[in-house]
């Protein structure tokens, strides 16, 4: 027993020294890269609704919303930039339905959130039914010359389509933004305590509308990436669970825009790693391998909590809260 | 024009009554409406959907049959929400008590007496409560977030699940396919003559009053509301926040687990690598469907069937797409949460924000 | 409220009416009415894709004579089993359900509707009324293992699978019997995805596996996602259950195509003349059910190694489980002249010789 122990020990040590080797290293970071992206920019779009006090569990709905919208478009115009775009769009009209609801309305959110989910993965199949069979088009990587040469990094991270730029720029906008500017003073205010905010005289359900509405962006784009980037084909339910993926990396990342890319990142980097290590041969059960990331997530979770005065000052207090203004 | 509500000094007990029929109305219209643009006849595909299914006796057992596990589960979670900690991982305790309460029947088959199929049910439940306390645990113990752990530990349940079936519980004699051994009549729910309807739905359907009766009549249940609306007045009035989401995610567990094994023990009769088309998802959707209140997730729990039993009748005879289900379902979900507003709230619409509201406008939202 | 009283009472008298119109649509008599139950989407492009295609070639060829309807994305378990019922009761003649897992619930419905006839693809149990059928896939397998093992230059193969079953099984076995007859050196990495169908996954195991050297790839799973990384990256692979060529022309050296039409057609007109009869059918490649699409991205000489096992195959020289075959521990489980027996196949538990990896268990 502890023999064996000890020789799996050794296998997965020789493991780790070949996955960080030089000829396997670069490839891995490249698809690690593929498979965090579309968690971090749905994500990050759910950061900032949460920062502004509203809770939308619908991102699922939205990025499979954003991804059939997304492969259509492309197909039918052959454009996946323009492609990507309606994606963006789409994630914000069905986000808008779920925001006149729980703001103007005032309805639950956590309920409203799961009935966008519904709707969503509804919606996008009927959509779908006429793209079956059809492969898409796929949005090519643009290569940033000089920097896609550095060696390890420069592959993954320079040599890739619009969208991963574009969620490095969306991660690093939304931080500087929140912490920098008085936009973002207003939000995180907004989701402390929203009538407070109303006190002062701001929108408040304006500015969440604007907050929702930006979370469907982000989400509508990271369920292009699917359809447009993972795979360039349309299939009901490809989002697979990546919407709640990206909810918990939210929470994971104590509502910090870097800690969401890092996340996403580990998160993906965990999928990747159990993936070579089943190729490589590694004998540990392939449920075990595939349990990998959420116990992860988990256990970064929790020694994350430990340290509660970081949460303390993250966590929106007036998360899932609906806000009514009196007269 | 600027939407405005209202607070109302008490809920309308008018609207009360009228915003789950008029939700049911704006879903008929607007399905309707797609039904139509669809190329259907909207009163053929609307009869399909929430007429048929009731309308022969097998039907109905079926309705009750799926509506069963979501209510049980359901019940559970709205203790959960009550007390505003989110339990979104009951398909992972109802995967966890069918394998706590497939033990006796897989590890000891030959055992069968009167006391089998009731220590399945408790195992059941015991698989279900430890499963939903581990959440528990890690909110208590370093404040992890409760929708983020349950959640992931639902994707876990299932692939342990996976992995029992297709490795050490899996059928001798089965040809290596991923299944465990059926269970014996001893190890069954008993069915009522000619149907599929078993035991374990009269329990689902017993646990409705028996849990209305606890969350309105009974100082427990009492302390899960205060501690959802309250917190602050919880702690004063001496209820640990501690104890009361143990309590909470292990109860909820609990009923999802005891689900568990009775759709093993019951209409599916061994355990097999899918078990349940989403129970804990969907009920989760029940639970607020039937604002949290037992009565109505029992409405809610039979109208949702419903509504699956309907998506799968019109697929037969129209051939209506099956994801057209899940729009209505989730239509449906977004008008009762709309509508409810009205219950709480005066909705008034106003040309300008600095004019003051004319009385009549709010009477008009009321009489539509 | 009164409003809405009426408007149920309207819904109702038209309810009246739309049944009307359901019941003489069902009331020709020589039309048969042939359903399918489909484990997943139609949109998957791989295995209820396949069965979809076979209801409407199968429509296609006998035109009036039949009338069909389906069920997808049926959950397996309690579910099933109502679908089949109401299938059942709204006047089916033979109902078909398409994944092994509906098993149990077809021989409980099948024992309520004796008038009704049941076919259950991939399983074993049959009935009076109910009937199962599958094709012997591992041949189409077998080319593919010649194929790969003339092809690949890095000697690795990716193998993405989805469960451990023994379908599954004794194709990874079939292929590689067929790669070891050409090149001894062939190696092959497995990656247990647990699932049939999650496209984004499959893309990942896919590259995963190029990165590790594999060249060729090969999927026991649904969806034409791995094809299309293989084309992305620039190595190939084969297609599973359906010809996957239109996403990936130039990666796709051929796939095994699961053509239900002959069956479907077969089992429906014996249903219209009266002589349908329960049994266990074994569609092969020599019967039709196992087709390979065509050979492509590849060099004449493999090409013609293909062609030429596909003959054998169909001619019936040629048995891709043909001893002496060997377990991972050397012992010798089919004898030199002898073939592996048919229930050998259907529960297959092993790996062979030359597979290096831990038997998923």
């Amino acid at each position: 027993m502890l023999l064996e122990f000890f020789s799996f020990l050794r296998e997965l040590a020789s493991f780790f020294v070949y996955i960080f080797s030089p000829t396997i290293l670069p490839g891995v970071l490249v698809t690690v890269v593929g498979s965090a992206t579309p968690i971090a920019l749905a994500a990050t779009g759910e950061l900032v609704v949460e920062r502004s006090g509203v809770l939308n569990l619908g991102v699922e709905g939205m990025m499979i919303i954003g991804a059939v919208v997304a492969f259509g478009v492309s197909l039918g115009t052959g454009n996946p930039y323009l492609g990507a775009l309606a994606g963006g769009f789409a994630g914000i009209g069905t986000a808008l339905l779920f925001g006149f609801f729980t703001v103007y309305l005032a309805s639950n959110q956590v309920a409203t959130g799961l009935a966008l989910t519904l709707l969503g993965l509804g919606l996008a199949g009927l959509i779908g039914e006429s793209f079956v069979g059809t492969p898409g088009v796929r949005l090519e990587a643009i290569t940033i010359p000089v920097l896609s040469s550095i060696p390890f990094i420069g592959p993954a991270l320079f040599d890739r389509d619009i969208l991963v730029y574009l969620s490095f720029a969306i991660v690093a906008g939304v931080s500087y933004t929140m912490f920098k500017t008085r936009v973002g003073l207003i939000l995180r205010a907004t989701g402390e305590n929203a009538e407070a905010a109303h006190a002062l005289g701001r929108n408040v359900r304006l500015i969440r509308m604007g907050a929702v509405a930006f979370g469907g962006l982000c989400a509508g784009l990271g369920g292009a990436y699917l359809s447009l980037v993972l795979t360039a084909q349309w299939t009901e339910g490809m989002s697979a669970g990546r919407g709640w993926i990206a909810l918990a990396i939210v929470v994971f990342a104590t509502w910090l825009p870097w800690r969401a890319l890092a996340g996403a990142y580990l998160f993906g980097g965990v999928i990747i790693l159990q993936l070579h290590a089943q190729a490589y041969g590694l004998s540990i059960p392939s449920q075990a391998m595939n349990m990998l990331p959420y116990i992860a997530t988990i256990v970064a979770l929790v020694l994350l909590s430990r340290n509660q005065a970081v949460m303390r000052r993250n966590t929106p207090a007036a998360l899932g809260r609906a806000f009514v203004p009196d007269r | 024009m600027q939407l405005e509500l209202v607070k109302r000094d008490a809920p309308s007990s008018k609207m009360l009554v009228a915003a789950p029929f008029m939700a049911l109305g704006l879903t008929v219209l607007t399905s309707g409406v797609m039904f139509a643009v669809m190329g259907f006849n909207p009163v053929a595909a609307l009869y399909e959907y929430f007429i048929a299914p009731l309308t022969e006796l097998w039907s109905v057992y079926e309705l009750l049959l799926k509506a069963g596990p979501l209510i049980l589960i359901a019940l559970g979670l709205a203790v959960c929400y009550r007390a505003n900690i989110w339990n979104i991982g009951a398909e992972g305790q109802f995967t966890m008590g069918a394998i706590f309460g497939s033990i006796p029947p897989i590890l000891f088959p030959e055992w069968t007496s009167w006391a089998t199929l009731p220590l399945m049910l408790i195992l059941g439940m015991v698989g279900g409560a430890l499963y939903g306390g581990i959440p528990a645990f890690l909110k208590v113990k370093f404040r992890a977030n409760e929708i983020l752990t349950s959640l992931m530990l639902a994707y876990i349940a299932l692939l342990i699940l996976d992995y029992l079936v297709r490795g050490p519980w899996r059928d001798p004699g089965g040809f290596n396919f991923p299944e465990s051994r059926n269970f014996s009549d001893e190890q069954s729910l008993a069915t009522l003559e000619g149907s599929r309807l078993h035991v374990g739905i009269l329990i689902a359907f017993a646990a409705v009053p028996v849990m209305w009766f606890f969350m309105s009549r009974t100082l427990a249940g009492h302390a899960f509301k205060v501690v959802g609306e309250a917190p602050r007045a919880a702690r004063f009035a001496g209820f640990s926040s501690k104890v009361l989401t143990y309590a909470a995610l292990m109860f909820s567990g609990a009923l999802a687990g005891l689900a568990g094994i009775m759709e093993v023990a019951g209409p599916i009769g061994e355990l097999r690598p899918t078990i349940s088309p989403g129970y804990g998802f969907t009920a989760i959707i029940v639970a607020f469907l039937g604002r949290l209140n037992p009565w109505g997730i029992m409405l809610a729990g039979l109208l949702l069937s419903l509504s699956y039993l309907g998506g799968e009748a019109a697929q037969i005879t129209l051939g209506l797409s099956d994801k057209m289900a899940r729009v209505v379902q989730g239509m449906l979900l977004f008008f009762v949460l709309g509508c409810d507003t009205l219950v709480r709230y005066h909705v008034r619409l106003k040309p300008n924000p600095k004019v003051a509201s004319t009385p009549t406008a709010s009477e008009a939202a009321d009489a539509a | 409220m009164k409003r809405l009283t009426s408007s149920l009472l309207a819904l109702g008298a038209a309810a009246a009416l739309s049944m009307g119109v359901a019941s003489s649509a069902q009331a020709d008599d020589h039309t048969v009415n042939a359903a399918f139950v489909y484990v997943g989407p139609i949109s998957d492009h791989g295995w209820s894709y396949a069965h979809d295609q076979a209801r409407l070639a199968m429509e296609a060829e006998l035109g009036d004579m039949v009338e069909t309807t389906y069920l997808e994305s049926v959950p397996e378990g309690a579910d099933a089993v109502r679908a089949l019922e109401r299938l059942a009761r709204t006047g089916h003649d033979i109902i078909f359900a398409t994944s092994f897992g509906y098993m149990e619930s077809v021989m409980e419905v099948a024992e309520r509707f004796p008038d009704v006839k049941f076919e259950h693809a991939t399983g074993y149990l049959s009935s009076e009324n109910f009937a199962n059928y599958n094709g012997h896939f591992y041949e189409g397998r077998y080319i593919l293992g010649k194929i790969a093992g003339l092809e690949t230059e890095t000697n690795t193969i990716g193998y993405i699978a989805s469960y451990a079953i023994p379908e599954v099984i004794s194709g990874i076995n079939a292929f590689m019997l067929g790669a070891q007859s050409v090149n001894p050196d062939v190696e092959v990495k497995i990656i247990w995805v647990n699932t049939w169908y999650d496209p984004p996954r499959e893309a990942e195991a896919a590259n995963a596996l190029i990165d590790q050297g594999a060249d060729i790839l090969v999927q026991h799973t649904d969806s034409t996602a791995q094809l299309q990384a293989a084309q992305e990256r620039g190595v190939r692979g084969f297609g599973n259950d359906s010809d996957m060529s239109a996403f990936a022309p130039e990666a796709q050296l051929t796939a095994i195509v699961n053509n239900w039409t002959p069956y479907y057609i077969d089992r429906v007109r014996a249903v219209a003349d009266g002589t349908w009869e329960t049994g266990s059918a074994m569609g092969s490649m020599e019967s039709g059910m196992v087709q390979m699409a065509p050979f492509a991205n590849m060099s004449d000489e493999t090409r013609a190694v293909a062609e030429e096992t596909m003959a054998g195959i169909i001619a019936g020289d040629i048995h891709p489980f043909a001893g002496p075959i060997f377990n991972q521990d050397g012992e010798e489980i089919v004898a030199e002249g002898e073939q592996a027996p048919l229930d050998m196949i259907l529960g297959m538990n092993f790996y062979i010789q030359g597979i290096d990896d831990a038997y998923p268990n």
